[in-house]
C-alpha cells in the first residue's frame, strides 16, 4: 500500500495505541519500586518487595514448576505442531483432512474453561479406565502440548505456504527422497518459524492459569496460578516485583530474538542475491 | 519366500512415513482434543453423587443387561429461566459482542496505519503490538487493577479531573471507581485481545493494492468514500478473522470478569467455574460447557473455515 498524504493522523494514532498497550504495564514497574504497602502513596524508592520475592520459597518453587513444564510444552508442540502443518499444507487430501483441520484451527479460539474441563474429566475417565491417572505436572503437560501445537501449527504453516516449493521439487528431480527433502531442505528454511513457535509455545504455556487450575490436582502449583491466587485478593507488592521481572525478562528475550531473525533474514536475502547473480 | 520378498511384503504393510507424520499428530488431538468433548458430553447426562469422581455411571451394567440412563435434570436447571442462567449465556454474548466492536475500532485505526507505514516500520510497529501478549495475560489484566481502582493515582487523577462524574452520570458506572465494572471488563478484553484483531487485520491491509485507491482518488473519489468503497469491503476476511478470534474467546472468558469486573459481571465461564470449584457439581458443569459449545459451534466453524483456506494457502 502506497504512503498516505497526511502524516499527523497515522502519529496520532500509532501514539495513543502505543500508549494504550504500554502505559499500563510501564505504571506497574515503576510502581514495584515503591517503598510502601499501600499502593495509594508513594513513600519512596526501593528493592524491598525484590527482596521479598526472592525470599518467598514457594513463589520460586512455582516458577521452577512452570519452566519446566513450559520447556516440555514448546518442544513436544513444536515437534507435533510442525508435523501437523506438513499434513496440512504439504500432503494431498485423504479422508478426514478436514476433521484434522478443525482440530488443529478449533483451540485457537476455544474457551479456557471449556478446554481445562474437559481435559480433566478426559484424565478422570482414564483413570477410570486402565487405572492410571496422569497427574500434576504430566497433566497440565499434555493439556498444554494439546493446546500450543495448533498455535505452532499455523505459525509453520504460514511460513511454509510462503516458501518456494521448486526448491523442494528441484531436490526431487536431484534423486533426493522425501524425508531428505525435508530435513536438508525444508527444515533449515522454516527454522525461523520454528524457533518463533517454539517461544511462542513456551510463553502460552507460562500464561496458562485457567487450564492448569483444572487438571493440576493438588500437587502441584504454578507460578500463574499462585499468582492469581494472591491477586484475587487485591494488589500485592510482590507481584509488582514479579511482573516486572518477567517483563524486563521477556522483553529482552524478544528484542533479541527478533534481531537475530531479522539478521538472518536479511542474509538470506544477500544469499539469494549472490546466487542469482552467479548464476547470471 | 525368499528374502527380498518378504521384505517387500513388510514394506508393503507397514505404514509408510507419510502416515507416521499424518498419525501422530492426529491422534493426539483425538485423545486429548476430540474425545475429551464427548466425555464432557457424558457426564453433563450424569446424576450428581457423592463420590469420587463425584458423578454417576450412565451405564450400568447388571448380568447381561446394560441400561442406558440419561438424566436430563442438569439441562432443565439450565433452562429454567429463574435459575439465571440463561441470564449469564445473554450477558456473556453482549459483553463479548461489545467488547469486541470496540476492539474492532481500537485495532481497525492501528493496523491500517501500520499497513501503510514503510516496510522497516511496519515490522518494527507489528513487534510492539505483539510484544505484551508474549508477557504475561494476567499481569496485563492485573495492572488494570491498580488503574481503575479509586484510590491509585491514576484513579485519583480521573475523580479530578471530572471523568468519573462524566461516567456516573452516563450511568456507565454506580460507584466512585472504574474497578468491578462491566464497563472495567471491556477495556481488560480490548487490552487483551488487542493484538488478536490488529494481526488479522494487518495481513490482510498490508496486502491491499494501493493502485485501486489512487485510481478511485484520480476519478474524483473523497479519501472516506474510497475507503468505504474499495479498502474496508476488501478488508472483510480480515475483519471476520479478528472478530472471531476476539468474540469467541471472551464469550467464555474467566480471568478479566473475575478480576475486574465485580461480582455484577455475570459472565458464564464464572458460572462454569464456580460449579465445577465451589459447588463440585461436576455434571452440571459439564452440562454448562456443552450449552456453550452449542452456542459456539457456527462461529468456531466459520473460524475454522476461514483459517483453513488461509493456511493452504488459498486467498480469501
Amino acid at each position: 500500500m502506497s504512503v498516505g498524504r497526511a502524516r499527523w493522523p497515522t502519529w496520532i494514532i500509532l501514539g495513543s495505541g502505543f500508549a494504550f498497550l504500554y502505559l499500563p504495564v510501564l505504571l506497574l514497574m515503576v510502581w514495584s519500586f515503591n517503598s510502601s504497602r499501600l499502593a495509594t502513596v508513594w513513600a519512596g524508592f526501593s528493592f524491598k518487595w525484590y527482596g521479598e520475592l526472592l525470599r518467598d520459597a514457594s513463589m520460586l518453587e512455582a516458577a521452577w514448576v512452570s519452566l519446566r513444564i513450559a520447556f516440555w510444552t514448546a518442544t513436544a508442540s513444536v515437534v507435533l505442531g510442525t508435523m501437523a502443518a506438513l499434513v496440512m499444507t504439504r500432503m494431498r487430501r485423504f479422508p478426514g483432512k478436514t476433521l484434522f483441520g478443525g482440530l488443529i484451527t478449533a483451540p485457537l479460539v476455544m474457551p479456557d474453561v471449556i478446554i481445562g474441563l474437559s481435559m480433566l474429566l478426559m484424565f478422570v475417565s482414564l483413570g477410570d479406565l486402565f487405572h492410571f491417572q496422569p497427574k500434576g505436572m504430566v497433566s497440565i503437560w499434555i493439556a498444554h502440548t494439546t493446546f500450543a501445537l495448533a498455535f505452532v501449527a499455523v505459525v509453520v504453516s504460514s511460513r511454509m505456504a510462503e516458501l518456494d516449493k521448486s526448491l523442494e521439487e528441484a531436490a526431487m528431480d536431484l534423486g533426493a527422497n522425501r524425508i531428505k527433502v525435508f530435513f536438508l531442505i525444508t527444515l533449515p528454511i522454516i527454522s525461523p518459524a520454528l524457533v518463533s513457535g517454539w517461544l511462542l509455545a513456551f510463553t502460552l504455556s507460562l500464561d496458562d492459569v485457567v487450564i492448569a487450575s483444572f487438571v493440576s490436582g493438588p500437587s502441584s502449583t504454578t507460578l500463574p496460578m499462585k499468582v492469581f491466587s494472591s491477586v484475587r485478593l487485591g494488589l500485592s507488592p510482590k507481584i509488582n516485583a514479579l511482573a516486572t521481572l518477567m517483563i524486563v525478562i521477556v522483553s529482552v528475550c524478544a528484542v533479541i530474538g527478533w534481531w537475530l531473525m531479522y539478521r538472518s533474514e536479511q542474509r538470506r536475502r544477500l544469499d539469494m542475491q549472490l546466487a542469482l547473480q552467479d548464476n547470471g | 519366500m525368499s528374502a527380498p520378498t518378504v521384505f517387500g511384503l513388510l514394506r508393503r504393510i507397514t505404514p509408510g512415513p507419510r502416515w507416521g507424520v499424518i498419525g501422530i499428530p492426529y491422534l493426539w488431538m483425538l485423545v486429548f482434543f476430540a474425545i475429551p468433548f464427548l466425555i464432557v458430553l457424558k457426564i453433563s447426562f450424569a446424576r450428581l453423587a457423592i463420590a469420587m469422581p463425584p458423578y454417576t455411571p450412565i451405564l450400568e451394567v447388571d448380568n447381561a443387561e446394560v441400561a442406558l440412563k440419561l438424566n436430563l435434570s442438569n439441562f432443565l436447571q439450565l433452562g429454567a429461566l429463574q435459575n439465571g442462567y440463561i441470564a449469564a449465556y445473554l450477558s456473556s454474548l453482549k459483553i463479548a459482542a461489545i467488547a469486541t466492536l470496540l476492539t474492532l475500532l481500537v485495532g481497525y485505526p492501528m493496523a491500517y496505519v501500520i499497513a501503510r507505514l514503510p516496510p522497516s516500520g511496519r515490522n518494527i510497529a507489528m513487534m510492539l503490538v505483539v510484544l505484551p501478549s508474549w508477557t504475561s495475560f494476567l499481569i496485563r489484566v492485573y495492572a488494570w487493577i491498580g488503574i481503575l481502582k479509586s484510590s491509585g493515582p491514576v484513579g485519583r487523577l480521573l475523580e479530578k479531573t471530572g471523568v468519573i462524574d462524566a461516567l456516573q452520570s452516563l450511568g456507565w458506572i454506580e460507584g466512585r471507581q472504574i474497578l468491578y465494572t462491566p464497563l472495567a471488563t471491556y477495556i481488560g478484553i480490548v487490552y487483551c485481545y488487542l493484538p488478536f484483531m490488529v494481526l488479522p487485520l494487518y495481513t490482510n491491509l498490508v496486502k491491499h493494492d494501493g493502485r485501486l485507491l489512487e485510481a478511485a482518488y484520480d476519478l474524483g473519489a473523497r479519501p472516506w468514500k474510497a475507503f468505504l468503497k474499495i479498502t474496508l469491503p476488501l478488508s472483510r476476511a480480515g475483519i471476520i478473522a479478528g472478530c472471531m478470534l476476539v468474540m469467541i474467546p471472551a464469550v467464555g472468558e474467566f480471568v478479566i470478569p473475575e478480576l475486574l469486573g465485580g461480582p455484577d459481571t455475570l459472565m458464564i465461564g464464572r458460572v462454569l467455574w464456580n460449579e465445577f470449584f465451589a459447588n463440585r457439581d461436576w455434571p452440571l458443569a459439564s452440562a454448562v460447557a456443552i450449552a456453550m459449545l452449542v452456542l459456539l459451534l457456527i462461529p468456531i466453524l466459520v473460524f475454522n473455515r476461514v483459517q483453513q483456506r488461509q493456511i493452504e494457502g488459498r486467498l480469501t
